[in-house]
């Protein structure tokens, strides 16, 4: 199970590194974004650093989900995932490992790059390591669940848009108690563990139920 | 309609398949033995695909059963796939893998325990020595469908369900996919498939099912000879 | 007696019944309608609460109470006929889900523009991020998402089965998506509790607001087996008997 599982992960990984310029497009989406906000708001500096959490987590979620787009549609065409829904194998497995592959690509450099984005609004350094923390946690949630969407709007045409309507309003608790934590760790007196403790409880049901539901859009969507 | 032979590997019972408001077949029943071969023939549109996926449980059939020495295949899921071996109108290769790295994940995803070696051979055997460790995408169509078929020679699975499989391929390849077929049923397996060119056996009995055209009436006529 | 519970499960047994069903369901609701908006216009107070009172714009909350009550039940009652539909893999379980999304979209539509009125007069502002009617929102989101995936899939049964799984992803999210719109800091939610705006409401307002939920009620059945009828003749067009049907209708 386990071979099976680091099989499908390294394939992915090995398919991203050979298409290295998608990976990069949701990263560079993420900034671009998060870059417009001060342009269309005003640079003002309390003003930004009021809205900088905000900011950040809804960048994370749109950039999420149109990297969400791609994750099963390439083995849908050329017949790939075919294969793995007549392997021997639970395909939950195999969903739980394209996901966590997905967000090693489009998730992980997220966390990376967010000192970067958060200099822009203006973040104290303690409010970085937050939002840092947070997006750690929270964005593995949202290619968990994003998957689901992806799965249920498998070659449909304008799947993309669609996927955003399904899936952006089960996004709401970790944008909430993501950005949450990052405004609440500039006041003095607040605590943000709640917080993660809350993440950390949406994260592990996520990895419980949101493969099973993937798997099972995925034959829905294949029939 | 032949009466089913005892114990067949695979059982299908009065099966109806529709696609959107098209019924494209309704209560067809028949059986695959060992050492045998059905060979599926029909006009286009008439089901043939739709027949062999179901067959594989990647469709669910309107009503009726299939079922895997005896038991149903929804029931049995992933252990009836182990069983399988599905080569569709798509090859199931990454383009961006190379030849060698697409069987390795086809063997573990399949949890053959194959070494290396052996996959040189099956893609020498296919004609692809000297492309192994090219991306497929580099590849010609035909040879692209050469590394899909190259799972063929390394599948321990009892059953083959093949759709078009003779299609884009050279004169040489259709005599390899050809004796892989005899061979395949000559040791014991059973292999259902359909194309448009006749196929001969060096052993074991063909079966031929000829699905009604699609303009009919409802409820296509199906026969079984 | 044994009783025959699956004889209405299939369309061909239901669509006749709901036929009967529809008129004398649109008239109930209809009078009950009056008979609650009469009751909430006349035999009401004029004004609504003690220290800050609100005066007639009031009365809102015997559509909007009700229509936000129906829109939730609805969407519960969807996402059940949908995990029955993929359990049991029966059609009119589906056709059901479907056939109720509208009235339930419809209920949340007429929830939120109703509040929207309401707090114009009471807050100043039609739209003031109130935890329930953000809610109110999110669920229109949903039943959105779940008719526009119906939509877009053109092979009836998979859009059947795929929005069906949505419905039941969506309700297995919605109470964790209400909690964190109702308490978007956890460090304060161990304090907040939302003072239950039933158990001090006057009899007579009560009266209206239930009787018109159980109006809004039987017009859901009403419209729901009004849209479940043509859901089953586009459906099951090509067979004999809608061709029956059809042909009966023609001639009547």
């Amino acid at each position: 199970m386990l071979k099976v599982f680091t099989c499908i992960l390294t394939r992915d990984l090995t398919l991203a590194l050979r298409r290295r310029t998608d990976v990069l497009t949701t990263l560079f989406f993420f900034v671009i974004v998060v870059s417009l906000f001060p342009l269309g708001v005003g640079s003002e500096r309390e003003m930004l650093r009021e809205l900088g959490p905000g900011v950040v987590w809804v960048a994370a979620l749109l950039a999420s989900m149109l990297a969400l787009e791609r994750l099963f549609a390439a083995d849908f065409d050329d017949g790939t995932l075919e294969q793995m829904l007549l392997t021997g194998q639970p395909l939950s497995l195999l969903v739980l490992a394209k996901v966590i592959a997905h967000w090693l690509l489009t998730g992980l450099p997220l966390v990376i790059v967010a000192p970067l984005v958060a200099m822009q609004y203006h973040l104290d350094p303690a409010a970085v390591w937050i939002m840092m923390a947070s997006l750690l946690v929270g964005t593995p949630i949202l290619s968990l669940l994003g998957a689901i969407g992806a799965a249920l709007t498998l070659g449909l045409r304008g799947g993309g848009i669609l996927l955003s309507l399904l899936i952006l309003p089960l996004y709401i608790p970790v944008l909430v108690y993501g950005s949450g934590a990052v405004s609440v760790s500039m006041i003095e007196i607040a605590d943000t563990v709640p917080y993660f403790y809350l993440l950390g409880a949406f994260l592990l049901m996520a990895l419980l139920f949101a493969p099973l539901a993937s798997a099972a859009a995925l034959r829905i969507s294949t029939e | 309609m032949s009466a089913p032979a005892p114990n067949p590997l695979l059982d299908v019972d009065a099966l109806t398949c529709r696609r959107g408001d098209r019924r494209l077949f309704s209560g067809l029943s028949f059986g695959v033995q060992a050492e045998s071969l059905l060979h599926v023939r029909g006009r286009n549109g008439s089901g043939k695909t739709t027949l062999l996926r179901t067959l594989c449980g990647l469709l669910r059939p309107d009503e009726g059963e299939i079922r895997w020495r005896g038991e149903n295949i929804r029931a049995l899921a992933e252990d009836y796939n182990r069983n399988l071996l599905y080569f569709g109108h798509l090859n199931g290769i990454k383009a961006d893998l190379t030849g060698l790295e697409n069987l390795r994940v086809a063997a573990t995803l399949d949890q053959d325990p194959l070494h290396d070696d052996d996959m040189l051979d099956a893609l020498e055997r296919i004609g692809l020595a000297g492309f192994e460790d090219l991306p497929t995408r580099m590849l010609s169509q035909g040879q692209k469908k050469r590394v899909a078929l190259a799972r063929l020679i390394l599948s321990k699975a009892p059953l083959w369900i093949l759709d078009e499989p003779f299609t884009a391929l050279d004169t040489d390849a259709v005599d390899l996919l050809q004796t892989l077929i005899a061979e395949h049923v000559a040791g014991g397996g059973a292999v259902v498939l359909t194309t448009h060119q006749e196929v001969a056996l060096t052993r074991g009995e063909i079966q031929r099912l000829t699905l009604g055209a699609a303009d009919s009436d409802v409820g296509a006529p199906v026969d079984v000879f | 007696m044994k009783i025959n519970w699956f004889k209405y499960a299939s369309p061909t047994a239901f669509y006749p019944l709901a036929g009967r069903l529809v008129p004398v369901l649109f008239g109930a609701s209809l009078v009950l309608i009056l008979f609650s908006l009469y009751w909430g216009f006349f035999e009401t107070p004029d004004r609504l609460g003690g220290t800050n009172p609100q005066k007639e714009y009031y009365r809102i909350i015997f559509i909007h109470v009700p229509s936000a009550w129906m829109s939730m039940w609805l969407y519960l009652v969807l996402a059940a006929w949908a995990a029955i539909g993929l359990v049991f893999n029966t059609r009119l379980s589906f056709m059901m889900a479907n056939a109720v999304a509208p009235t339930g979209a419809i209920f949340t539509f007429i929830a939120l523009w109703t509040g929207a009125f309401w707090g114009r007069p009471s807050w100043g502002t039609y739209w003031d991020w109130d935890p329930r009617l953000t809610s109110e929102l999110i669920l229109f989101f949903l039943y959105i998402g779940y008719i526009a995936l119906h939509s877009a899939i053109d092979d009836v049964r998979r859009a059947d089965r795929a929005s069906a799984l949505l419905a039941i992803v969506g309700l297995v999210m919605l109470p964790v998506i209400f909690w964190s719109i109702n308490c978007p800091d956890p460090n304060q939610c161990a304090a907040l509790h939302q003072r239950s705006s039933l158990s001090d409401i006057e009899s007579n307002i009560l009266t209206a607001m239930l009787t018109m939920t159980l109006a809004f009620w039987i017009y859901s059945f009403a419209a729901a087996f009004a849209r479940l009828r043509s859901i089953i003749l586009t459906r099951e067009g090509d067979s004999t008997w809608v061709r029956g049907v059809l042909e009966r209708e023609a001639s009547a």
